[in-house]
């Protein structure tokens, strides 16, 4: 284990099993297993931020959901600070969580439209039982909500979310995420539902906190262009695995795998002469209970040969700290 | 400041509740009819006395209503209004009480079995379904007859045979809510499951709980009516359904004595009309899909 790493992700592996029907159970079918994650490795560093990109559906939430064991993996293993996440017990996850924290996609399901925001706030330190004392518990819910960027904090305490626009309430959210001092933040889409005048503040105030806490993130994203304007590090995820990982600029500069090189030729670029180098991929993400033999992206890509059929690529470090999963590369 | 918060936040939610709720006529008839039954059932026994004629006023038995006794005499020559008085205090008692016992095993049962889920609830709602079709009047009348007939019987009674539905409602409203994202995240701050289930979804299913309530309070009363009707109820204590039972066991029908069959039934009618009324009306308010555009 690395010091500089905070988490590091090893053959993580989300499997679920669909629901068979009756039939199904009577002739005793195998039961089909959506492979949402199918083995995924990264590391995080400390203070670093490392996107997670990829099409809706290609389990970049799950993975960050499984991290967090908010969803059980069904494989591989997660190390948080070197610890291993999966032989947790029900006292130490809850410890755990106190250092790693999520920050859902919807701010407008996100919160319990019947707690205040004071409520709202409060509740992961009366939950953890970390100050009993009223007037601290106060000066610290305050010192959240002024930490996610809200002015005048004690103005909001009697508010309900309903009160409030998106982006006041994404800032809550952050700052019920921020009141128990997190190490270790996924961000869930989290400005995917904002509009693009907020999105920047949102954006903004995450990458300050990067700077001020040490803070680490998972982004999770479907927006290349976005992953290239907050992250060190992009990894590109396809149908549960990650294709392509390295330094952001890298990436979008030169991406090396060919279902990166479509993702990135469409992100719209002012110097770029109107669309002619742009690749649209055609078909579907494949269904994540049969994926297909070989490489899982060989039917979308055009420079598939006769190995990529057969054998399935691995990460291979193609220079240094950039992994790429490909035959031809 | 902590406390001067939690007055604030409490006439918050009241004011924007009642200005929802007065444009709801008949919730407003409703909430009018119960406010008058429910002084009646405070003030009203210090103001009319119940006493059975001595034998020296042989000739106040089973008398019309006249100047003296607004709503007439029955065969002991007793009040009738003062009856109606008085068991307006039982009515309600009982109507409430054993609506407060249906609540609390409906919620209990419905949130754990919908939050828990497999076999849990697969166990609880098996359970629920068993109240739900035993036919709830014999299976009253049975227990009633086996515990004895008093007053905190005829509440239990009636609380455990009427929550089923209550249970079903809540458990498909939790079913709903344990879905939503707030859970998720109650979840990733730590939260234990009873937290989840006590301060989540609780609150998330409250109005329904409180409109139900107000129904259920109309269903008990009239159980109570019907027991006490037919013989089940605490004879020491008059009700409702005592007096109409006592007028029915007498003959009132039959000699004509309509003064002591009308009275007891309309108070029963208006009583379980404005429940229903303030039910459907809290319905409207706290349930935002129901409500109405805003004119």
């Amino acid at each position: 284990m690395d010091d500089r790493n905070i988490l590091e992700v090893k053959n993580l592996e989300v499997h679920f099993e669909a629901r068979s029907g009756f039939l199904n159970n009577l002739l005793s079918r195998e039961v089909p297993r959506i492979r949402a994650v199918d083995g995924v490795n990264f590391n995080l560093k400390k203070g670093e931020i490392l996107s997670l990109a990829g099409e809706s559906g290609c389990g970049k939430t799950t993975t960050g959901k499984a991290i967090l064991r908010l969803v059980e993996p069904t494989g591989g293993k997660v190390y948080f600070r070197g610890q291993d996440l999966s032989l947790l017990t029900q006292k130490e996850l809850r410890e755990f969580r106190q250092q790693a924290q999520i920050i859902f996609q919807d701010p407008y399901e996100s919160l319990n439209p019947r707690q205040t925001v004071f409520a709202t706030v409060a509740e992961p330190l009366e939950v953890n039982r970390i100050c009993d004392n009223t007037k601290e518990k106060e000066e610290r819910v305050a010192r959240a909500l002024s930490d996610a960027g809200l002015k005048n904090p004690r103005d909001y305490f009697i508010r309900y979310p309903h009160e409030l626009s998106g982006g006041q309430r994404q800032r809550i959210a952050i700052a019920s995420a921020l009141v128990l001092k997190p190490k270790f933040i996924v961000a869930d889409e989290p400005v995917t539902m904002l509009d693009l005048s907020i999105r920047s503040g949102i954006l903004k105030l995450m990458m300050e906190l990067r700077d001020n806490k040490q803070i680490s993130y998972l982004f999770i994203t479907h927006d290349l262009s976005l992953a290239w304007l907050i992250s060190d590090r992009i990894a590109v995820m396809y149908s549960g695995n990650i294709v392509e990982i390295g330094g952001a600029e890298q990436i979008i500069g030169s991406p090396a795998h060919p279902y990166t090189k479509a993702l990135v030729s469409v992100i719209p670029n002012p110097e770029r002469s109107s669309g002619t180098d742009r690749k649209l991929l055609e078909g579907e993400i494949p269904d994540p209970s049969s994926p297909p033999r070989g490489c899982k992206f060989h039917p979308r890509c055009s420079y598939a040969q006769p190995c990529c059929r057969e054998e399935r690529p691995l990460l291979r470090e193609v220079e240094k700290d950039r992994f790429v999963s490909c035959h031809l590369v | 400041m902590s406390d001067n918060r939690t007055v604030l936040l409490i006439k918050k939610k009241f004011s924007s509740f009642w200005k929802t709720f007065r444009q709801n006529k008949t919730g407003l008839i409703g909430l009018g009819i119960l406010v008058l039954f429910a002084l009646m059932a405070i003030i009203g026994p210090y103001l009319i006395s119940y006493n059975a004629a001595s034998v020296e006023e042989i000739s106040t038995i089973l008398n019309p209503p006249d100047s003296e006794h607004w709503l007439g005499t029955d065969d002991l020559g007793k009040d009738v209004l003062a009856g109606l008085v008085r068991g307006s205090r039982i009515s309600l008692l009982v109507g409430i009480t054993s609506t407060i016992i249906s609540m609390l095993i409906g919620a209990v049962i419905g949130i754990s079995s919908g939050y828990y889920g497999g076999t849990i609830d697969a166990i609880l709602m098996r359970l629920t379904d068993v109240f739900l079709v035993i036919p709830w009047l014999p299976l009253m009348l049975v227990l009633t007859a086996i515990l004895g007939a008093n007053l905190l019987n005829v509440i239990l009674v009636i609380g455990i045979t009427s929550w089923a539905s209550t249970a079903r409602i809540i458990r498909s409203q939790t079913l709903s809510i344990k879905e939503r994202p707030f859970i998720e995240r109650a979840r990733a701050i730590g939260s234990s499951n009873f937290h989840i289930m006590f301060s989540h979804i609780l609150p998330n299913v409250f109005p329904l709980i409180f409109a139900n309530t107000i129904l259920v309070t109309a269903i008990a009363i009239l159980s109570e009516t019907t027991l006490s009707f037919l013989g089940m109820g605490d004879p020491t204590r008059v009700s409702w359904g005592m007096m109409l039972h006592f007028a029915f066991e007498a003959g009132a029908t039959i000699i004509g004595a309509w003064w002591w069959i009308i009275p007891p039934g309309l108070a029963v009618v208006s009583v379980v009309l404005g429940f229903t009324f303030v039910g459907n009306a809290l319905d409207e308010v706290l349930n935002p899909r129901l409500r109405r555009r805003e004119r």
